[in-house]
Parts: C-alpha cells; sequence; structure tokens
C-alpha cells in the first residue's frame, strides 16, 4: 500500500487491522494484552475497528502488578466499560501473599514476579494461544528483530536465534497444545505516529501523560510520583507540588515524570520533538544493561 | 527535522500534517558478511539524527566491550541488537529500522549477510520495494552478493542499489568503482531489476550517504540519501484487477453477514459485480462498512468489510474477484520455492500445509523439475532441496484453490509451506501458472461404486497398515492375518515392501526422498485396492509419520487402520532375520532404519502389538478381534 492515496497512518492503520483480523480467525483462544498505557488505547482502538461492527472477538487481560497508578486503574475500568469488552484482571497470588514489592525486593525482582511470572500464569491459567502485544519495533533494539507473529515455547520463551521465516502477511499460526504466539499489530508504528493517531482519532488516554501538578519526590535523579501512602520516604522527605507529566506509563514507583507544562496532544507532540531521551528512559527497569531486554524477553516478559 | 522550532500549537499541526503525507519506501540492506550493512545503516539513522543520547550512551560503552573500530562509534552495535550478534559481531536476524527524511519516510531491514541466514533475508526481502546491495570495494562481487541479488529479484523486488562500500579503502579509486559495477552489472542483466543505482560510499565516514563527497569528485549522481528519497517506486496494484481475500467472516447478529478482508488490488464500489472465484457463486456489493462509515469506493490496501446483496456461501480463504477478471483455480501449479528449513529437505510426495492468502490446504511437491546454481543460475537436476536452495516444482494441492501468478498478484500469488510434524515454515513458495485447470478434471463417477463392490464381499473394506522396524514381525503377523481373514471369507491382498521393491518400486532406494516415493505409490495401490472392495495388508517399515499420514488421508477416516508392530531396537536386531542390522552396523547398508536412519513412532495408532510378550499367532487374534469389534468383518 504505498500508493499515494492514502496516508501514512492509514498504511499503518490497514496492517494492524489485517494482523488483528488474522489473529482472530486462526487462533481457538486469543486475548489482548491491555497494559492502559497510550500503545494500549492505540491498540484497543484498532481492535474497535477492525471487527466493527462486531466488538473484538477476545477479552483483554491485564496484568495487575497492585502497584499501578491509581488514574491507570479507574481508565481501565471506565474504557471495558464504555467499549462493552471483557476484561479480565490477574494478579500473581503468591507474589500478593508475599507482598512482593518494588521497594523491598528491588525492581528487577518484584518485575520478574509481579509481571513477567504473572503474565506466564495468566496466559497459562486461561489457555491463551495467542496474546496480543502493543510493543513497537522502533523502541528498542532486541523488539527491532521481533518477528509480528512471535513464536514461544510451553514456557512462554522466546528463542530470538530460531525465529520463523515470516515472509509477506503470509502468518503460520500453526503452534502445539500449550504453545502460544504473541502478536505484535503495532511493530512497524514510531511513537510519533502513535501520538499522531491519538490526535487525528481523538482516543481517550489516561491523564498522567499531560502535565498537571503533581506530589512527586526525587530518588536517584528520577521523578516519582507519591501516589499513595505505600511509597516510603526516607526522613527528611517531602513530597513536593511540581507540573509534571509521563512520558510512559507502568509502575508508579518504577516510572519517572518528566518535567514538562505539555497539557495538550500537540504540546506533546511538540515537546517530543524537542526531546532528546528515548522514550524507555523513564522506566528505571531498562538502565541495568543493554541486553536487559532481550532478556527479560526470552524470559517470556512482553 | 529541526526541533527546536517547534514552539506552538499551528507549529506542531503543520509538522504533523507533512509528517502524514509523506510516502513511505521499505527497504533492504544485504550483502555479504562485513561489507558494512549494519554500519550503513547505523550511519543513516545517526545522520538523521534519530540516535537518542541515552542510547548513544549505551553504544559507546558497548563499543569499549565489543567493538571493532578502536575508540569511536561502531554504528553497527546500534542495530546489531541481540546480544549473540553483538558478541559474534554478525546479524542474525533482520532488524526493522525506521527513519524519516524531509522527503520520505523509510521502514529499513537490516538482513543478515551469513548463507546459513539466507532464509531471514529473504523475510526481509519479501516486504520490501528497493534493494541496498551493498559489496566491499576491496572484494568485490561474491558469492553471498549473487544469492542476495538472487533472491531479491526472486521475490520480484524491482529497484537496486548496488552501494559499493568502504570506498574509502581503495583511496576513492574510480577505477575499483567502475570494475565493480561493470561486472555487476554483467550478472545482474536476466535479473529483471527496473533500476540499478550504483553509489560509491563509505559507511564508516558517511561519504556519499546523506552528503556528497568531495573524496569522489568523479563521482556526479545521487548520494544514497537523494535516490532513497526520488527512485520511483509507486506501483500499480489499484490498476489490477480486484481482489479480495476474506480474512474473517464478520458476524455481529441475524442481520448483518459480512465478509472482511484488505483489498489486495484494484478498486471496488457498492453496487459492483463479484464472484467467489472458486464456487463461481456471484453477488453485488451492497455497501462497504468500515467504522469510520460506510465508504463509496474502497482501493487496493484498504482493510474494510463488505456486505452482498445475496445470501451466498463464502468462507475465510475465499477469494472475491470480479467475474470478468477472475483468478484461475486449479489444483496443481508449477512454483518457484526457496526452501528455509535447516536439517530437513524437500521430499517429493511428503504432504505439507500450504498456506496461501487466507487458505490453508495440503500440498504435495509431484515434480522437482530443477533447482537453480545461485552462482551461475544454470538448472540442476535434483532429487531434494536443502536449506538455502530455490528449486522450480510442481505441486499438488489436496483442492482447488484460486490464485493469480506472483507476477501478476503478491498476494494471491505466493505461498509458505509448513511442516505438519514441527509446524516450522519450511519454504517461501511463488506460484507461476496452473498445470491444468480444476474445472477439467472432475473425478470419472462411476456406476459400480465401492460400497456396491464391498457389500458384494460382506466386509467393510479397510487398510491395515503395519508400520514398525526392520525384523518387527510385520510380515510374519500380516500373513497370518491374512490367512484367519482368507479362512472366513474374506477378501484380502498383501502388499509387503520386500516384494513391491522387487515390482512396482523397482527403481527406488532408500534416501528420504525414495522411501517417501515408495510410500506415495504403495498407499495409492491399497487405495485402489479399497476401492476394489479389499481388505488390503500393507507391510511397510514406513517410518515417516508424514507418510503414514499421507496414506491416511487418501481413504476415509474409518478405512485406515494403523497398526504399529512394537518392537524394541535391540530385540529386532538380535533377531536379525535376515542379517540386515550385520551389515547395517558395519556399514555395508547405509540408510537403514533404526540404525542411521530415523524411525518416528506413531502418535495415535489404532492398534499398537507388542511382540516381546505375545505370539505372532496371539497378536494376529488381536488384529482379527479389533476387525470384528469395529464391524470390518462379521463377528
Ligand atoms: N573503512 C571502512 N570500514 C567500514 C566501512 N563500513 C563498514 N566498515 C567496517 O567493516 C566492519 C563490518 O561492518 P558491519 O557493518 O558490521 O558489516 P555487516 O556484517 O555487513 O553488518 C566493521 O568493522 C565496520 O566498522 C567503510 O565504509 N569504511
Amino acid at each position: 500500500m504505498s500508493s499515494e492515496r492514502f496516508s501514512h497512518l492509514q498504511r499503518l492503520e490497514s496492517e494492524s487491522i489485517r494482523i488483528m483480523r488474522e489473529v482472530a480467525s486462526e487462533f481457538r483462544n486469543p486475548v489482548m494484552l491491555y497494559s492502559i498505557g497510550k500503545d494500549s488505547s492505540v491498540m484497543l482502538h484498532l481492535a474497535m475497528k477492525a471487527f466493527y461492527p462486531s466488538k473484538p472477538p477476545f477479552p483483554l487481560i491485564h496484568v495487575d502488578t497492585t502497584w499501578k497508578f491509581r488514574e491507570m486503574i479507574e481508565f481501565r475500568d471506565e474504557t471495558a466499560k464504555r467499549l462493552g469488552l471483557d476484561l479480565i484482571v490477574y494478579t500473581n497470588p503468591e507474589g500478593r501473599a508475599q507482598n512482593i514489592n518494588p521497594f523491598d525486593h528491588g525492581s528487577s525482582h518484584y518485575t520478574h514476579v509481579m509481571k513477567t511470572e504473572a503474565l506466564k500464569q495468566a496466559l497459562t491459567k486461561y489457555g491463551f494461544d495467542a496474546a496480543f502485544g502493543g510493543a513497537r519495533r522502533d523502541e528498542e533494539k532486541s523488539r527491532a528483530k521481533e518477528r509480528i507473529f512471535s513464536f514461544r515455547t510451553e514456557t512462554h520463551a522466546w528463542d530470538p536465534k530460531n525465529q520463523r521465516p515470516e515472509l509477506w502477511n503470509l502468518y503460520n499460526t500453526r503452534i502445539k497444545k500449550g504453545e502460544s504466539i504473541r502478536v505484535f499489530p503495532l511493530s512497524n508504528w514510531t511513537e510519533l505516529d502513535i501520538w499522531q493517531y491519538i490526535l487525528t482519532e481523538n482516543i481517550p488516554i489516561v491523564p498522567l501523560y499531560f502535565a498537571a501538578e503533581r506530589l512527586i519526590v526525587e530518588r536517584d535523579g528520577t521523578l516519582i510520583m507519591v501516589d499513595d501512602e505505600r511509597m516510603p520516604l526516607t526522613p527528611g522527605q517531602t513530597p513536593t507540588a511540581r507540573l509534571v507529566r509521563f512520558r510512559t506509563l507502568g509502575c508508579y514507583p518504577l516510572t519517572g515524570a518528566i518535567n514538562s507544562s505539555a497539557a495538550t496532544l500537540e504540546e506533546i507532540v511538540g515537546e517530543m520533538l524537542i526531546a532528546r531521551t528515548s522514550e524507555r528512559s523513564g522506566r528505571l527497569i531498562d538502565s541495568d544493561e543493554s541486553a536487559s531486554m532481550e532478556k527479560k524477553k526470552r524470559e517470556g516478559y512482553f | 527535522m529541526k526541533p527546536n522550532v517547534v514552539h506552538n500549537v499551528d507549529a506542531v499541526a503543520d509538522y504533523l500534517a507533512a509528517q502524514d503525507s509523506k510516502g513511505l519506501l521499505r527497504f533492504i540492506t544485504c550483502g555479504s558478511v562485513d561489507d558494512g550493512k549494519s554500519t550503513l545503516i547505523g550511519r543513516l539513522l545517526f545522520d538523521s539524527k534519530l540516535i537518542f543520547e541515552d542510547q548513544l550512551a549505551a553504544l559507546t560503552r558497548d563499543s569499549r566491550k565489543h567493538g571493532t573500530v578502536g575508540d569511536d562509534i561502531d554504528f553497527a552495535l546500534l542495530v546489531d541488537g541481540l546480544e549473540s550478534e553483538r558478541e559474534q559481531g554478525i546479524t542474525i536476524d533482520v532488524a526493522y529500522r525506521f527513519f524519516t527524511t524531509e522527503a520520505r519516510k523509510f521502514i529499513v531491514a537490516d538482513t543478515p549477510g551469513h548463507e546459513q541466514y539466507t532464509r531471514n533475508m529473504a523475510t526481509g526481502a519479501s516486504n520490501a520495494e528497493l534493494a541496498v546491495i551493498l559489496v566491499d570495494a576491496r572484494h568485490g562481487i561474491l558469492p553471498q552478493t549473487r544469492r542476495h541479488s538472487f533472491i531479491v529479484s526472486l521475490v520480484g523486488i524491482k529497484h537496486v542499489v548496488l552501494a559499493v562500500n568502504k570506498i574509502d579503502l581503495v583511496d576513492y579509486s574510480r577505477e575499483a568503482f567502475d570494475r565493480i559495477v561493470s561486472d555487476y552489472r554483467d550478472f545482474a542483466a536476466t535479473l529483471n531489476f527496473e533500476t540499478l543505482q550504483p553509489i560509491p560510499i563509505s559507511a564508516r565516514y558517511g561519504d556519499n550517504v546523506m552528503e556528497r563527497s568531495s573524496a569522489t569528485a568523479w563521482y556526479t549522481g545521487p548520494t544514497l540519501k537523494e535516490h532513497l528519497e526520488t527512485v520511483n517506486v509507486v506501483d500499480d496494484h489499484e490498476a489490477r484487477p480486484f481482489r479480495l481475500v476474506v480474512q474473517w467472516v464478520n458476524r455481529p447478529n441475524l442481520d448483518f453477514r459480512g465478509f472482511s478482508g484488505t483489498v489486495a488490488t484494484g478498486t471496488i464500489k457498492p453496487g459492483d459485480n463479484i464472484v467467489v472465484a472458486k464456487s463461481g457463486q456471484k453477488s453485488k456489493i451492497k455497501a462497504i462498512v468500515t467504522y469510520d462509515g460506510k465508504l463509496p469506493a474502497a482501493f487496493a490496501g484498504q482493510a474494510i468489510t463488505l456486505q452482498l446483496e445475496d445470501e451466498i456461501d463464502i468462507s475465510r480463504g475465499d477469494v472475491l474477484a470480479k467475474p470478468e477478471e477472475r483468478p484461475e483455480v486449479a489444483d496443481q501449479f508449477a512454483a518457484q520455492l526457496l526452501w528455509m528449513q535447516s536439517g530437513q529437505a524437500l521430499l517429493p510426495g511428503r504432504p505439507y500445509l500450504f498456506k496461501c492468502g487466507a487458505k490453508i490446504v495440503t500440498a504435495t511437491v509431484t515434480e522437482l523439475k530443477y533447482k537453480v546454481d545461485i552462482n551461475s543460475f544454470e538448472h540442476l537436476a535434483a532429487k531434494t532441496v536443502e536449506l538455502n536452495e530455490v528449486a522450480v516444482v510442481n505441486l499438488a494441492l489436496s483442492e482447488p484453490i484460486a490464485f493469480d501468478s506472483y507476477e501478476a498478484n503478491h498476494e494471491t500469488g505466493a505461498f509458505i509451506l509448513i511442516d505438519r510434524q514441527s509446524n516450522h515454515t519450511v519454504a517461501a513458495g511463488m506460484i507461476q501458472f496452473a498445470l491444468r485447470r480444476a474445472s477439467n478434471i472432475h473425478l470419472q463417477a462411476l456406476d459400480v461404486g465401492k460400497n456396491a463392490r464391498a457389500a458384494l464381499n460382506h466386509q467393510k473394506p479397510a487398510i491395515l497398515w503395519f508400520t514398525g522396524l526392520s525384523g518387527a514381525g510385520k510380515s510374519t503377523i500380516a500373513n497370518l492375518v491374512e490367512r484367519k481373514l482368507h479362512l472366513a471369507g474374506h477378501h484380502t491382498y498383501l502388499l509387503d515392501g520386500d516384494n513391491v521393491r522387487h515390482g512396482l518400486n523397482r527403481d527406488l532406494g532408500f534416501t528420504d526422498a525414495d522411501r517417501v516415493e515408495n510410500i506415495r505409490r504403495v498407499a495409492e495401490t491399497a487405495k485402489l485396492f479399497v476401492d476394489a472392495g479389499v481388505i488390503v495388508l500393507v507391510s511397510f517399515i514406513s517410518p515417516f509419520r508424514a507418510e503414514r499420514r499421507l496414506a491416511r488421508d487418501l481413504v476415509e477416516e474409518t478405512e485406515f487402520v494403523e497398526i504399529f508392530v512394537d518392537t524394541p531396537l535391540a530385540l529386532a536386531e538380535s533377531r536379525d532375520p535376515k542379517g540386515l542390522y550385520k551389515k547395517a552396523r558395519s556399514g555395508e547398508i547405509k540408510n537403514f532404519t533404526g540404525i542411521d536412519s530415523p524411525y518416528e513412532l506413531p502418535e495415535t495408532p489404532e492398534l499398537t502389538l507388542s511382540t516381546g510378550d505375545h505370539t505372532a499367532e496371539e497378536l494376529a487374534d488381536q488384529v482379527a478381534s479389533y476387525l470384528r469389534e469395529r464391524g470390518y468383518i462379521a463377528s
């Protein structure tokens, strides 16, 4: 579809819709991993388009680490209700029982238990054979190598050296019992495309993306929002109100805010164009080492 | 991108509008290992300001750890995303990168240079409109350059840039450049490229990549950037005949039935007549439905849902066309194949899953016409096709499908083959032409049918398929079973491996390919006996699941009884009635099942006979009682 008739976003939209229809047709029990962020919002909007006038023929699942921003949870429940979709919320029961949290257990152990393990448990529990994720190839180096249909073994592992060849739009969806496929319909979108699409399509997103006065403490140079009373403060540390917004959303203790006054989508895009830091640096989990994401993904992280 | 001027909302809106109206070029970079593909892409991203500072920091760190260029930045590290790739300094898989210039957006697939990863290169090439083929100015055209050029041409890429890289290392020599260009033109003459633009570059230092180099004053052509921004790759999809592959039947409620899919080529509007290519049923377009409202027309590339005037039978995989421009419908055609599976060659006669558009059927290669030598492009006779080899074959499908030649339509002319056991994508294929029209090969309907013949025999015909190792006891048991059936007045026939190999299959040896053909012929013969109302006993090692499956698929599900004669290798070897194991062990016989050729255990046989604990007589009785219980013979 490189004909001049369509805009870049229209082309991306058609490609994503085609991918979603393929999954709905070929899998027995697909699910959409809904992470509440802007990419998920776009993905969900595309799903509404792909199957119209039908509803998307699969549920949404949210892996709740119990440390998401409160506004995210509100937005999540409201969205599922507004669109009339089934929403499954899953939390790792052992993790919850042991109160695994980013403060006492460190971000990497916490992420492993409450996100990676939780996701695997949920997929196994419900027997999903395909799961949509909102990852984009422009996000990070190992993502750039991932197929649109990404095969996972029975233990949800990704073998980057042995990916199925993926030619044309012919996706091999064959799997054995217990195996699954992660599907990334936004593979070819860039961050700018996402924002632009949200703007033109008027897609609702969590208000945390827009600048507002929020209660902030600084930890290791990162601006952390004090979203509830569970946030431990060092003696003498007092949260201060600052005009900030978030470029990505995750667990509030692990998600850095940026100083910003951008309160509209246009202002966000304007700021983004001047920004010189790439998107994921707002998430603390990635700064460990450069191969960190590949490692996580091999283990089954989305 | 000039970031600092973006201050107000209008400027942002203008900027976005400009972005959205830009054309997109998808291209791949390919060439031999170390020719500089990754460096070139790193350079393109760097010079179009797409490397953010934190990535740059990680890059300089990584550079020190693995880098090959001393203390400056190794751009290749930016794109080699996998840890094993960074360690080994090679690219294993395709990486997709995005960048934008004032004129165009680009998606570039950085494809691996190593021969063993050619299939990943093909993955990148299948969705690209242009290929940048890198050549190291010091080494000129290498086998991998030829291989990649061939595959680029095979998947139908029409535009090529010959990037003669590392021109700095040959002192920016015009002679070196001219020599390579002329060599390349010679061998690429048959590859059907519409444009071929040679450019002398240094990926490492940036010469003629984004900026014109003063060191190559003799070169007057475009820089790489200029060429990528201006080369005309506009496709003519809209001008081609209308095709839509139905992906999903859209049925939200009883009042709405729509067919969702993407317009592959052509245009469509309400009121147009359409035909379901395979069934020939016709209707008219009632509406083109989308979430954003009904459309007055839809064009190639659009994902839509069609509502028709009539209730006709349409399901996933059907191809919709206009009655005056229909695709072909056939179950046999010639195709080019790129084999992509390591460790497992293409076996003519073996059934594979075949996916074309949204249709999945079974396919077998009925004839391997020839392989193409990647270096000389010569045609070579072949019995199998191995990893990364290209062949021209005839395929037969389990049922007719609607399709076009790949040249006429990539979406309805491309297919993949999937191995039924492992589920691996084993081949990519491009349809050339139909061998015979399905409409001419309606099976002859005979007056005396299978059931009539069987009734006369007072039995239900079936294939009793004995499989197991050599010396397992297949023939002994099959013989006993036949004797019992015969005594009870049943019509039987026994096809024995050794006997058949003396006649019908005299021309076949014991390679994988020949074993497959051996079984195929026996299965077809057995099928004729079933047709004649006979209970046919087949006693064959038949070591591969896929072929037993093939035999099973030839007849009705209840007409196939797979009997696994289960004898452990050690036991069979100790019996060794024909002294064959001994010869196999000493190397006198090659490809002997169980020794140096695999036996794939049956997964769900109807019967398993364990010869370790029972006599042949007892086992034959087991088979007979199975046949009685299931009503194959009267009790
Ligand atoms: N002098 C010089 N070195 C180059 C040039 N392009 C790439 N290289 C070097 O050649 C080596 C292989 O490059 P790389 O991009 O990894 O090759 P790939 O295997 O094709 O991706 C690296 O050490 C690069 O720094 C060039 O134009 N000039």
